[in-house]
């Protein structure tokens, strides 16, 4: 039983239901509210036709236009290359000493080498560069793997322990937990080798025990770190006798690499980053290394 | 409750329970191995529960007849106190995850609290477990009421939201032992998937029974929006979930599509869940409590005819718009942009149907934080709708896509309008639930509501200002034409927003913190009984009209 109403306050009449007290009042659609949806509907159809927009069948319709967003999308890679290839090809030919002597280039080296670094190297090796626990400080002079442009480029190129099939390949044995020296004379090795950067332990340490880690040293370490422990690149062998330590220098961090040994890894970036790209963050890295003895 | 139900109710509800547990049991024994098989255990326990709930009533006295004569309520009033539980759990987690993102190493090393795990359990959280049993509350209350009938049966109803929260609860502890298929709002594995389109359909058939036997000549609005969003879910959950598992016994599974057409049905599953769950089942919600507290008619019924079908033909078109500049065809992005304009028409004309409602009561709106409540939402409905449909344009796409404006333009829309429809609903139907003269205390209500608004502020504003910077460091160059900024400096461009987002989140939780307070006092007070007020009856009751509802 529908019994329209007049509703006192805004004049209009109800639509005569009640459902638990709530009324609807009939008031006519506001005239804006049809116009807006015209007003979409005209935008969509003119779109429509000059963009593509309807599936007839297996195609399309392409739109007046022309427009094709992967056509777009190459026309503008295309376009940026072109921009970057005046200072881009100049990297990609010149050699690493006439690039770093040029300044516009290397302002352009810059600029690229920090996204590039921040984007595909902070991960692991810190927004600043500087490392962290298992990762090298890449700022500094010191080099498992050789610090000159050639040596750089290689590393990122292949990688260390990686997927690549030239990868650069190093381990530290694990020489106390595979059993190849009693906990005495790791403990007598791993004395001797901070004594070799750290003036303090070579004093305070127990008589006898610096030269108990030299034998251990001379008869298991030299191989790959050197008679006089300043490393081997071509096996990635750390240089011992400076301060710079990929997995830390106090006595906790040194007794667990000699007893559980180490093999750090890194992507091969062959695969990932353009010739250019990996030139770029070699010459960024070899600008951001400060002379540190 | 038990008390409700016949002695012939409470056989089946324990033949549903030992149904349920031996599903568990079946399911323990297939996945002994793997997270299947703590589910199944999962399921058996919450099986368990409710046995020995009914157990514990069983030898109660047959309820009266007179319960015919009246609607059943029990089911809406366990509905609020779970949405209740589950928004302040919900938003806790989710400003845990705010705060994850400030301070990253607040995972405390456990890979259930890595943030991959933890964000889909804010979402389920406040979407499902607060959203769903809100909606569920709701239109158990309202189809009854704008009906003039009772549910139309006492089962069922138990059945649909116990369920329910039994499929939140598997999907939430699913993510946390890294169950998932990946797929945004529509993570959990095939089996809870099937479990609630058991559910699920059990509601639909429910809510149609309950229509077909309204005493009213006419459906309400709030009807048609509720059966909307029951419908549609149901459609969208069914084909983005088909897959086929791994085995009977995992808890892992391929999906039945691939590639960009598995995009595809995800987004048109994803927006149309924000059209039908987040849109259509609260506009139910708002056509009811808001007309309803303001005690003034609706504004326009025939503008709610033009929302309504507005908002169901343009929605179902416009998921594409979340793949734009993807590996989807072009002429499908834009269909997806320009069924998104359109579709603001609709949504607009519902957010002024209510916001003219209130044209004769803004006196109360200033009064009655129960109905600013809802007036907010509308407002904010209107506001999310308008940037909904301007995101979805391809050029200030490239821009927001990807970056904290989406986060921002989701949480307008879920803390400004889905949270604060629920709230002024939940606020005004308490006391009429529970036969309480109001709630305990409206000055709790206004503390809650001005917590609200400025949490969603805070958030939205962080948000945008977040987004738009991080989408404009992403696309600026330099001179050399190369990007100016990486990734990571626009992460920590982020951080300031980061801090202002988790600082909104966290005066939105306390608001509900507050808001369950004033419930669970509410109860206590109308426990006692001189507080309380006569229960509502089905009106043609009050007529002296028939006894007993038919079929019963």
């Amino acid at each position: 039983m529908a019994v329209e109403e007049r509703d006192p306050h805004s004049g209009y009449m109800t639509t005569g239901h009640v459902w638990n007290g709530i009324k609807e009042l009939n008031t006519p659609v506001p005239r804006v509210v049809y116009a807006f949806l015209i007003a979409t509907f005209l935008f969509a159809v003119v779109y429509w036709v000059l963009m593509p927009a309807w599936p007839i069948g297996v195609t399309f319709t392409k739109g007046l236009l022309g427009i094709d967003q992967r056509t777009t999308v190459a026309e503008k890679l295309d376009e940026a290359a072109r921009a970057r290839s005046t200072w881009e090809t100049r990297i990609a030919t010149q050699d690493y000493a006439a690039i770093q002597a040029d300044p516009q280039l290397m302002v352009r080296v810059r600029q690229t080498g920090h996204r590039l670094f921040a984007d595909n190297c902070a991960a692991c090796h810190g927004a600043n560069a500087q490392g962290g626990p298992g990762f090298p400080n890449l700022t500094t002079t010191s080099w498992m793997w050789g610090g000159t442009p050639q040596q750089i480029a290689e590393t990122i190129r292949v990688g260390i322990n990686a997927t690549h099939d030239q990868t650069r390949i190093a381990q530290m044995p694990a020489f106390g937990r595979d059993q190849m020296l009693p906990r005495e004379e790791i403990a007598a090795v791993v004395t001797y080798v901070r004594s070799l950067s750290e003036p303090n332990v070579a004093r305070t340490a127990p008589p006898g025990q610096l030269a108990a880690g030299k034998e251990v040293f001379a008869a298991n370490c030299v191989a790959c770190h050197g008679e006089a422990a300043t490393g081997n690149i071509d096996v990635g062998a750390p240089n011992l006798t400076d301060r710079f330590w990929t997995f830390g220098g106090d006595l906790q961090s040194v007794f667990t690499t000699v007893w559980g040994g180490r093999q750090g890894h890194m992507p091969a970036w062959e695969p990932r980053l353009s010739p250019v790209d990996r030139k770029i963050l070699t010459l960024y890295l070899l600008d951001l290394r400060t002379e540190v003895p | 409750m038990i008390a409700q139900l016949t002695s012939s109710e409470r056989q089946t509800a324990l033949l549903l329970c030992a149904a349920t547990m031996a599903l568990g049991l079946v399911m323990l024994i297939a996945g002994l191995d793997n997270p299947f098989g703590i589910h199944g255990a999962l399921v058996m326990a919450c099986a368990f529960a409710v046995m020995l709930v009914v157990i514990a009533g069983y030898f109660a006295p047959e309820p009266s007849p007179t319960r015919l004569r009246q609607y059943y309520d029990d089911p809406s009033k366990v509905g609020v106190v779970l949405a209740m539980a589950w928004v302040v759990f919900g938003l806790f987690v989710g400003d845990w995850v705010a705060w994850l993102l400030v301070y990253p190493d607040l995972t405390f090393d456990a890979g259930w609290a890595s943030f991959g795990r933890i964000r889909p359990v804010h979402t389920t959280s406040v979407i499902f477990g607060f959203g769903g049993n809100a909606l569920i509350a709701t239109s158990f209350y309202v189809v009854q009421r704008t009906c003039s009938a009772r549910l139309a049966d006492q089962v069922s109803p138990w059945f649909v939201l116990l369920g329910y929260n039994l499929f939140c609860l598997v999907a939430i502890t699913g993510y946390m032992m890294g169950v998932t298929q990946s797929k945004e709002y529509a993570e959990p594995e095939w089996y809870a998937d099937i479990w609630l389109v058991i559910v699920w359909v059990t509601y639909f058939v429910l809510y149609m029974r309950t229509l077909a036997r309204r005493r009213e000549p006419h459906i309400y609005v709030a009807n048609w929006y509720y059966l909307a969003f029951i419908l549609v879910v149901a459609v969208l959950h069914i084909v983005n979930g088909l897959a086929v598992p791994v085995s009977f016994g995992e808890a892992r599974s391929y999906s039945a599509f691939s590639g960009v057409q598995d995009a595809m049905v995800q987004w048109w599953y994803g927006h149309n869940a924000v059209a039908f769950f987040l849109t259509s089942g609260f506009l139910g919600m708002l056509y009811y409590f808001l007309p309803k507290r303001a005690g003034r008619p609706i504004f326009s019924y025939r503008l709610s005819i033009i929302s309504f079908w507005g908002i169901t033909f343009f929605y179902m078109w416009a998921g594409s718009h979340h793949l734009h500049y993807t590996a989807l065809p072009q002429w499908v992005q834009t269909l997806g942009m320009t069924f998104s304009l359109m579709l603001l028409v609709p949504s607009w004309a519902s957010a002024g149907n209510a916001l003219a409602t209130l044209n004769g009561a803004w006196n109360k709106v200033r009064d009655d934080a129960t109905l600013r409540f809802m007036m907010v939402a509308a407002v904010y409905y209107g506001i999310t709708t308008f940037e909904g449909s301007f995101m979805a344009i391809r050029p200030v796409n490239s821009l927001s896509h990807y970056t904290d404006w989406t986060i921002g333009h989701v949480h307008a829309g879920a803390l400004g309008w889905v949270a604060m429809i629920s709230f002024g609903s939940i606020y005004a139907m308490v006391p009429w639930l529970w036969r309480s003269q109001a709630m305990y205390s409206a000055r709790l209500v206004e503390v809650h509501f001005w917590l609200a608004v400025a949490g969603t502020i805070i958030y939205v504003m962080a948000m945008w200002n977040s987004g738009v910077v991080q989408g404009l460091m992403w696309r600026t160059y330099n001179e050399s034409n190369t990007l100016a900024f990486s990734f990571l400096d626009s992460m920590v461009a982020m951080r300031p927003y980061y801090i202002a987002r988790a600082v909104g989140g966290l005066l939105f939780l306390i608001g509900a913190a507050v808001g369950s307070y004033n419930i669970w006092k509410t109860l206590q007070m109308a426990a006692q009984s001189r507080y309380r007020t006569q229960a509502d009856q089905p009106e043609a009751e009050l007529d002296g009209a028939a006894a007993a509802l038919p079929g019963e």
